[in-house]
């Protein structure tokens, strides 16, 4: 049968290898195909070695025909973004001074991946070492939002999303600090993931900030996103923030909750998220999901969130604080790109992470080492930690009265090439996703409608405390199945 | 907390180990007195007797088997090395001034 990518999820494609009805090499050779056709205009991907990618598929359909597929998914192709690091394959963070590497293991997410027989697909761009909300932070290529190539996909995982909303690929996984896989989910129209902190393994993810990385899916509906969940998720031994509570089932969660309603679901809205500035596609958006889940039986709550407004500042203290120490391993000595013109070793230093960082880069660099150093730290960084304690207990507080909260994702749908020019005023964009990450809950964004005037797709944010991701999923998976708006396919 | 801001790009890029040109020196240094005038807000916050979060994992004391294994080759390790030398060490720029190494 021929394969129609704009159709397809990693469910669907499931059924349809398991049925015999597809091959994985005429599945993979599919998505390669629409590589080929769209990613001239998306530039997604910073590589994609298609030859690989088809001689694991011909090895999964092997498998398959001597009747031992490593899961129902064997064969089915996966985007993963350039921090997160796949044997043999380069990993750049999208940035210079990492152009050269190419990884001698991999990560425990593309391990577990492997081991269900999915197919590490391409490396996919993002802002350079995951620092912005745009992708316009990559060395080397601009990505563009499938929905309208003149707009942003958001950032940082902006290949991560926008792969998959040009059906470049099935699903994707990005990295989370300040909102990086809901914020481009929310912007390109798909569904992203950012479990609590410590239930997927950071083993192979490329260090920004230690204490707010995490790791999940970018997916084109939530069923997709808990069976990645599924496979990624659980304790490892490599990462000694995993935590050891088993994590799993979700899919299974998500199936059995089908047809279901939202009665007795407790859903608070923080009024802080609601009296900031959001444009009124976005207020529309979560005004309709909002009455949607109103109908299916969901109780509406005002929560409070007092801490709110502190998120941003204290955020950009912590998460430049630890990438400058992070970033400092960066020197041109083990790995990556020296450069050779250095009189000496100190030199070298200079000119190496000079040459090879970008002007992001190093501008959280130099915050998060002022932010460390000596009569600053107590009050910044020290003060930082506090106001996060404060934001964590808002979270806390919040969850005695409610099951899940509902916020918008972003302040306004995707925003042009070169619309934020300064700093500050694209790091205040990241206002709604920012405090979860301080506060390690779960976050999913999940795709609510199109906006009038723009046509570009507008997101809910479901959050739920820390480990309640089954929670996150069915109830997110049931406005999904009853949400106004159905179509929700870019037209490149 | 200081209320006034007082940052000296030049010198932080020192300790950071960053060369900047001059006009990315002066950009950065207008970026960072907004960006630094912006985080000054918490200083609204009364923090006292409040404990520091350091990490959203709230977990302590990890610990793992003492078991030895086998880590990645050597060689596979260098590869991604700028220099080395005779296979085996990462070749490094002079440290000190004066002689070469023999």
């Amino acid at each position: 049968m021929s394969i129609d990518v704009k159709s397809l999820t990693i469910a669907g494609a499931a059924a349809l290898l398991s049925e015999g009805k597809i091959s994985a090499v005429g599945l993979c050779q599919a998505y390669l195909d629409r590589v080929a056709a769209v990613d001239g205009k998306v530039k997604a991907f910073l590589k994609c070695d298609g030859e690989r990618i088809l001689a694991q598929a011909a090895a999964s359909d092997s498998r398959r025909a001597a009747g031992k597929p490593l899961s129902e998914y064997d064969g089915i192709p996966i985007g993963i973004k350039d921090c997160i690091v796949s044997e043999g394959e380069s990993c750049s963070c999208s940035s210079k001074i990492l152009e050269p590497v190419v990884s001698p293991y991999d990560s425990t997410v593309v391990a577990r991946l492997k081991a269900k027989g999915f197919i590490p697909m391409g490396r996919l761009n993002m802002d350079e070492f995951a620092m912005g909300s745009s992708t316009e932070n990559s060395a080397f290529q601009k990505t563009c939002n499938p929905w309208d190539i003149d707009r942003v996909p958001g950032g940082s995982s902006g290949g991560s999303a926008a792969s998959v909303a040009a059906c470049e690929v099935p699903a994707s996984l990005g990295s989370d600090t300040g909102g990086s896989i809901r914020q481009p989910a929310a912007f390109c129209g798909v569904v992203g993931l950012k479990p609590t902190y410590g239930r997927v393994s950071r083993f192979g993810l490329i260090a920004f900030a230690s204490s707010l990385d995490q790791i999940g899916p970018l997916t084109r509906d939530v069923l997709d996103s808990a069976i990645i969940m599924d496979t990624i998720g659980g304790h490892d031994a490599r990462d000694c923030t995993s935590l050891p509570d088993a994590c799993g089932g979700f899919a299974d969660a998500v199936i059995t909750s089908r047809g279901g309603d939202l009665k007795g679901v407790k859903i608070g809205l923080p009024k802080e998220y609601f009296e900031s500035d959001s444009s009124d596609g976005v207020k529309n958006g979560v005004q309709s999901a909002i009455d949607t889940m109103k109908k299916l039986g969901a109780e509406f709550v005002e929560v409070s969130l007092p801490h709110t407004k502190y998120a941003v500042a204290t955020y950009y203290i912590i998460a430049t604080a630890e990438a400058s120490a992070n970033l400092a391993r960066f020197d041109g000595i083990r790995y990556g790109a020296r450069d050779n013109s250095a009189e000496d070793l100190l030199d070298t230093y200079f000119k190496t992470r000079g040459k090879g960082f970008g002007d992001e880069v190093k501008r959280r660099i130099i915050l998060g080492t002022y932010v460390l150093s000596s009569g600053y730290y107590d009050a910044f960084y020290l003060r930082a930690q506090k106001v996060r304690t404060l934001i964590r207990r808002d979270f806390e507080n919040a969850f005695k009265q409610c099951d899940l909260i509902l916020t918008p994702v972003t302040p306004t749908t995707a925003f042009k090439f070169g619309e934020k020019k300064d700093p500050l005023q694209m790091y205040l964009a990241d206002i709604y996703t920012i405090a979860l990450n301080l506060s390690g809950n779960c976050g999913i964004s999940v795709p609510a409608s199109l906006e009038e005037e723009s046509g570009m797709p507008v997101g809910v944010q479901f959050i739920a405390p820390a480990m309640a991701e089954e929670k996150l999923f069915t109830s997110a998976a049931i406005f999904e199945a009853n949400r106004a708006e159905k179509d929700l396919t870019a037209t490149l | 907390m200081s209320t006034n801001i007082n940052i000296d790009v030049g010198y932080v890029a020192q300790l950071a180990r960053l060369e900047l040109d001059e006009p990315t020196r002066n950009r950065l240094q207008h970026d960072l007195e907004s960006i630094l005038g912006y985080i000054e807000q918490l200083n609204e916050l009364d923090v006292t007797g409040i404990e520091p979060t350091a990490h959203a994992a709230l977990l302590s004391n990890i610990w793992r088997d003492d078991v030895d294994g086998t880590s990645y080759e050597r060689d596979v390790m260098l590869k991604n090395a700028p220099a080395v030398i005779d296979g085996e060490l990462v070749n490094v720029p002079k440290i000190l001034p004066g002689e070469e190494m023999s």
